[in-house]
Order: structure tokens, then C-alpha cells, then sequence
């Protein structure tokens, strides 16, 4: 547990030592506040459920390019030759990069508080659906995370890492949509349904926290962390 | 050194590592003893870096075992690792941390912690000359003190095996005799594999040496068997003044020449180069043999095999 806040520091500090950070926690404020505050005067409404919605599209963007260095990079200098022969086990090299990760989605969610209250001086939102898709928001990233962690984890080019990380959560992601589910075969559906990144946090974001949505984030991230340990051990495949 | 069970630090049996058809390394047998460094020479792709890498734990081999200090590397691979410090090939860092809160992440992961750790990473800094170095980002140092902060890197723990895959690449001459004093000081208690293509960097610091080539072993001992259990013979140069034939033919002659090549050198003087085929000392022979055909001599030097030539022998073709 020591080693992983070890590398949890060492990485959460990282992020802050490169410009690259600062770009995209501005990019990713800018655009969802230009996004929502758009309709927001249109519709006249004084709630979030605008922004929320915003957000499985813009996690597309955003959270890869979180993830894309974080195993790209190590393997491109060949740092991780160095890491992984320290006494360290592969679950815990994962664990720390992953919640550093999840910090720094914190900070960027943490920076958009305000949002909820440029709302609540305009109006009297229900802070129920508001609170709730706050959680919702750390949950479905937590999940697009594990995703572009794991995808990086594949090549050592942060560029192919990001695309690649776009395209797999949003295949993800768009299996649940409506788009899709129309036309699956109606077997297929609710599966469908149930995989989808974006429909159990639209449920949550309307202010219901069901445990059957947060388990289903959490085997997600569960499931792309193990396949990411698995793919640092294929190193050792023949 | 003493001849208890626990004396052997590293040992490799019936080693074998296959990257698909590539066979990087074929039955690989040695050990080390504690306290011993160890120079692992070959020329670039010969399989030292792929060793190195089976030794330390990042790759598994294809078949045979390797055990440090005792523990199998496949079922106590945490402890292993615990027992070594590597600095691998081009000494890869993170670039963007400052070299003393590198050196602090490192000693961090290796399970120290307070003022123990404080006070071994200063330790660090001055034995590799890096105090000056410790707020700068390791980004922007030159090679030669990123190998060195390498090095911090890979003695943080003090580890009961060093392994050093090209230490010296990228320094200047001077820190090249600094870093070899201080390898040599770590040797004199520690195991120390030191991987290297320059033959002059092994023979100044190593005891003994194994020299691979295309994966398998093909010589080992010091530095001085390797030279003279060669069986390569000796070279002399000679430069003499006289008749060209008569020289070629008298020298051709001296019992024990194998072969000779005879160049002009400036005035009258002919430059020859001879080869012996045994190990025995002709340069008497030469001697006499000028003087009873009253050829005038200016220079007469004998050029043991050198390790270079063991190695160019074993390593081409």
C-alpha cells in the first residue's frame, strides 16, 4: 500500500510539472462551460441536467488524453524497464498510476463547482440531481480511465494512445445510445443497455444512486485494470 | 574467499531465451561469487542486455535457472529484485523530477523512508558527484550525469548485486576514472555484472571476464589467461636497415616465424611486422639474426596479443 501512494505522488505530481495539464483542464473547462451556458439561457431552466449531459462526450476528449502518456511514455524512454524491475508488484504500479489518474479527473471536476453555482445564484436548482451527477461524473470517468490507461498501456505512441483510447470508449459508449440499441437485434439489447458508459450515469445524474450503476462502474474500472496488469505481464509471454 | 554454501551471489544454469526465431541466448552456465565483478563483454546484440534483463526479473527465460544469492528468480522474483540494483543500457529517468527527489521516489519504492532515507540519498548524491546536481531536472543534465544519476539510482539500497549495463556511455575520460574507482570500491564488498562493449572499460575494472557472442559464452577468465591461453603467439615490429630480399628471406627463416610483412619506412630503413606462432619470446632470435647479417637495428618491440585481438578472434565471423 506504501508503494502505491509512492507512485501515486510521484505521477499526481507529474502532471502538474508539464504544461500539459494546465491545457487540458483549461481546454476541458472552457469548452464544457461555453457548451452548457449556450442552452442554458435558452431553455431558462435553472438546473444542470444540460451539463451533465454534455459530459459522456466530452470524457470522450478529455480523459484519453488524461491517460495517453501514462504507459506510452514509460515504454518510449524505456523507463518502465527501470519500474518494473523494482520490488514492486505489476497490481500496484497499475493501482498507483490509476488513482493519480483519478485524481487529477478530480481536480478538473473539482474547478467546474463553478458551474452549479453561477446556477444557484440564477435560480434554485435541485441540488439533488446536481450532487448526484457530480458523483456520476467521477464514476463514468473513473471507468474512461481505466479504459485509456489500459489502452496506453498497448503502444508506446501517446498520439496512437489517445485515438485509440477515444475509439474503444466510444464504442463503449455508444453500444448503450439509443443510435445503436434501435437497431440491434432485440436480443442484443439490453446487454446493450447495460454495457453503454453513458446510461447509468444518466441515471445517476438524475439524482438516483442506485447500486447496481455503481457497481457497474466499478467492475468496469476492475475489469480495464486487470487488463491492464495482464498486458504489462505479456512482456514475459513468449 | 571463504568456500561456504552461501558464497555464490549469482548463478545461471542451461540458460536459454528465444525472441521467435531469434535465440538470444543458447545454455548459458556461469555464477559469480560474492564480492567478485564480473565483466560480461560481447559485441553490440550479443545478448548481454537480454541476460541482464532475464537476471533482473523483467523478462522470464525460455528454460533453465537462475538464482540470486540462493532464490530462484521465478518463484521469489520480489525478493530478487529487492537484492539488486540495475542500471540498464542508456540509464532510462524520468526527465521531468529533479535528480535529488528521483533519487528520494527510488529510495521510496525500495522501502526506506524518514532520515534513513534522507541521509542515504544525500550519501548518493556526494559518492557520484551529484550534490551540486540535486535541484536540476534530470532532463536537463548532459549524459554523462544522467548515467551517473543512474548509478544513485541502482546503489540506493545497497544492494548485494550491481548490475551495470554500459555504465561508462556518454562520459568524459575523467569521470570515467572516477566512476571505474567507485565500482571498484563497491566490488570489494558487493557483487558487481558489469556489461560492456569496450574491452579497454572491463580489463581496467573486472577480475574476470566472460566473453559472449551470438548468445553463447565463448571465453572466460581474467584478463590475463584470456591473452595468453590464446595460443595466439606474439607480434613484432622491427625496423632494420640492410637489403629488402635478404632481410625478407633471413627473418622468413628465424626458427618459430610464421609469417612476416615487410613495408619501406623513411631513408633506407625497411619496417617489418612479424608473427609468431608460439608463445615463447623470439625477439632474441631476431636480434641475432640481424646482427649475423649485419643489418643495422633502430627498433625491436614485441606486442603481446592484446585482449582486443581475443576478442576481434572470438566475436567476428
Amino acid at each position: 500500500m506504501q508503494k502505491v501512494l509512492t507512485i501515486f505522488k510521484k505521477e499526481f505530481k507529474a502532471y502538474f510539472l508539464s504544461p500539459i495539464a494546465y491545457v487540458v483542464i483549461t481546454v476541458y473547462l472552457v469548452v464544457t462551460n461555453f457548451l452548457f451556458f449556450q442552452g442554458f439561457f435558452l431553455i431558462n431552466q435553472a438546473e444542470m441536467r444540460g451539463y451533465f449531459g454534455l459530459l459522456p462526450w466530452i470524457f470522450l476528449f478529455f480523459i484519453p488524453a488524461v491517460t495517453m502518456r501514462i504507459w506510452a511514455e514509460e515504454k518510449k524512454v524505456k523507463t518502465l524497464e527501470l519500474l518494473l524491475t523494482w520490488p514492486l508488484r505489476d497490481t500496484e504500479v497499475v493501482l498507483g498510476k490509476f488513482l493519480a489518474c483519478f485524481a487529477f479527473l478530480g481536480v478538473a471536476v473539482l474547478l467546474s463547482v463553478t458551474v452549479p453555482i453561477t446556477v444557484a445564484f440564477l435560480g434554485n436548482p435541485d441540488p439533488g440531481p446536481i450532487i448526484g451527477g457530480y458523483i456520476g461524473s467521477l464514476l463514468m470517468g473513473g471507468a474512461y480511465l481505466a479504459i485509456g490507461l489500459w489502452v496506453s498501456s498497448l503502444t508506446e505512441n501517446q498520439i496512437v494512445a489517445f485515438i485509440l483510447g477515444v475509439v474503444v470508449t466510444f464504442v463503449l459508449f455508444i453500444v448503450g445510445n439509443p443510435f445503436v440499441t434501435v437497431v440491434a437485434p432485440s436480443f442484443l439489447i439490453p446487454l446493450f443497455n447495460y454495457l453503454g458508459l453513458g446510461n447509468h450515469f444518466m441515471s445517476i445524474s438524475r439524482g438516483v444512486l442506485d447500486t447496481r450503476d455503481v457497481v457497474y462502474y466499478l467492475s468496469i474500472i476492475g475489469f480495464f485494470l486487470f487488463l491492464n496488469v495482464r498486458s504489462l505481464e505479456s512482456r514475459k509471454w513468449e | 574467499m571463504s568456500n561456504n554454501t552461501n558464497s555464490t551471489m549469482l548463478e545461471v544454469a542451461d540458460l536459454n531465451k528465444r525472441f521467435g526465431e531469434v535465440h538470444a541466448a543458447r545454455d548459458l552456465n556461469f555464477s559469480i561469487r560474492k564480492g567478485e565483478i564480473l565483466g560480461f563483454l560481447g559485441p553490440n546484440g550479443a545478448g548481454k542486455t537480454t541476460t541482464m534483463r532475464i537476471v533482473t526479473c523483467f523478462i522470464p527465460p525460455t528454460s533453465g535457472s537462475v538464482k540470486v544469492d540462493g532464490l530462484d528468480i521465478r518463484e521469489n522474483d520480489l525478493e530478487v529484485r529487492r537484492r539488486i540494483g540495475y542500471l540498464p543500457e542508456n540509464a532510462p529517468l524520468y526527465s521531468d523530477m529533479l535528480v535529488g527527489e528521483y533519487l528520494r521516489f527510488v529510495g521510496e519504492i525500495r522501502g526506506m523512508e524518514g532520515d534513513a532515507l534522507t541521509r542515504r540519498s544525500d550519501d548518493m548524491l556526494r559518492v557520484c558527484g551529484l550534490t551540486a546536481m540535486a535541484n536540476r531536472q534530470i532532463g536537463k543534465l548532459s549524459k554523462g550525469y544522467r548515467q551517473r544519476v543512474g548509478l544513485a539510482q541502482a546503489m540506493i539500497h545497497d544492494p548485494d548485486l550491481l548490475i551495470l549495463d554500459e555504465p561508462m556511455s556518454g562520459l568524459d575520460p575523467n569521470q570515467i576514472v572516477e566512476i571505474r574507482q567507485l565500482i571498484k570500491r563497491i566490488g570489494r564488498e558487493k557483487t558487481v555484472i558489469y556489461c560492456s562493449h569496450i574491452l579497454s572499460e572491463v580489463s581496467a575494472t573486472c577480475r574476470r571476464i566472460l566473453i559472449v557472442n551470438d548468445g553463447a559464452i565463448v571465453a572466460e577468465g581474467t584478463p590475463e589467461e584470456l591473452t595468453s591461453g590464446m595460443g595466439t603467439g606474439n607480434r613484432y615490429h622491427l625496423r632494420v636497415k640492410g637489403d629488402r630480399q635478404s632481410i625478407e628471406s633471413g627473418i622468413q627463416a628465424v626458427q618459430g616465424v610464421s609469417n612476416i610483412t615487410v613495408e619501406d619506412s623513411s631513408g633506407d630503413w625497411t619496417a617489418v611486422h612479424v608473427f609468431s606462432d608460439t608463445t615463447e619470446d623470439i625477439g632474441e632470435k631476431l636480434f641475432r639474426c640481424s646482427v649475423d647479417n649485419g643489418w643495422s637495428l633502430s627498433e625491436l618491440r614485441r606486442e603481446a596479443a592484446s585482449l582486443e585481438d581475443v576478442f576481434t578472434q572470438l566475436t567476428r565471423g
